[in-house]
């Protein structure tokens, strides 16, 4: 049996540890969190325009913002940064989002199981009430050295 | 059709042979590095949503609708290894205002996807 860290997992610095990689390249940061749930920033970037025609980012940045949400959300429920992989993730895009504003994405981990996390999470871009995307999705605990590699990670294990 | 810059910043590429669907190829490089060794799965889900556009596009054709995204299902199968990735799109049913469409992405063969999206579009006329 492997002993587990004692450390929190702590978010802000794992933001400011993280030397590159798709979320860095995006432009995703830290924000805030809690027991169980954490908000990320996503700042406008015209290098993420999805239609040249309005401005308006393409939807796969936001997908990126909420997979990092909801799994930093698994991590601060487990209090410990353990491999994990998405299974899925489903969003509805309610409204495109403005341009010119920093995407705000809130991810939040509701259930855990010995080997499944549950997540859900809203975006928004100032007005919380008024959201841009909502996900659910799942994600699976991976042991370390039998990982099977699935799904993303956001970024570098310290 | 022209791809968009965040196309462009994932690197996509579009492959278009006479006669064949058109394959969407997105290199391993840093901008799409998840944790280490592996393809980011926020690039993959982009990579597949880009792949759905181009093949409803294609699909729509001189039909000059606009494509709204409703929503995404995204399943990962198989984590991205440091080779390209490579995906395509299906239009399985065009209506008059919804459009369904699937999109796969793979590495070493299409008969062993990585991950594989469900999409509804809004065509707005």
């Amino acid at each position: 049996m492997r002993t587990q860290p004692t450390f929190r997992f702590d978010p802000a610095r794992f933001f400011e540890a993280r030397t590159g990689g798709h979320g860095a390249v995006v432009g995703i940061g830290y924000q805030a969190h809690g027991d169980d749930w954490a908000e990320l920033t996503l700042p406008y970037d015209e290098r993420l325009i999805g239609d040249v025609a309005t401005g308006v980012i393409a939807s796969g940045p936001i997908l990126t913002l909420m997979d990092m949400a909801t799994s930093v959300a698994i991590w601060l429920k487990r209090g410990q940064f353990v491999p994990q992989a998405t299974l899925d993730l489903r969003i509805d895009y309610l409204r495109p989002a403005t341009p010119g504003r920093t995407v705000i994405g809130r991810g939040e981990c509701y259930r855990l199981t010995r080997s499944i996390a549950f997540v859900r999470g809203q975006a928004h871009d100032g007005d919380p009430d008024d959201p841009l995307a909502h996900v659910a999705g799942t994600f699976m605990f991976t042991e370390v050295g039998m990982s099977t590699g699935v799904g993303m990670a956001t970024g570098v294990a310290k | 059709m022209t791809l968009p810059p965040y196309a462009q910043l994932l690197g996509i590429v579009a492959e278009r042979d006479a006669g064949a669907p058109t394959e969407l190829v997105m290199p391993f490089t840093p901008e799409v590095l998840g944790r280490p060794g592996f393809v980011h799965g926020g690039a993959l889900g982009g990579l597949l949503e880009m792949a759905a556009i181009v093949a409803l596009t294609e699909a729509l054709g001189a039909d000059a609708a606009r494509v709204k995204p409703i929503n995404v299902t995204v399943d990962f199968m198989r984590g991205g290894r440091e080779k390209p990735t490579r995906a395509a799109g299906t239009v399985t049913r065009l209506g008059t205002r919804i459009a369904n469409v699937e999109a796969v992405a793979w590495q070493d063969s299409r008969d062993k996807p990585i991950a594989a999206a469900r999409m509804l579009y809004l065509l707005v006329r």
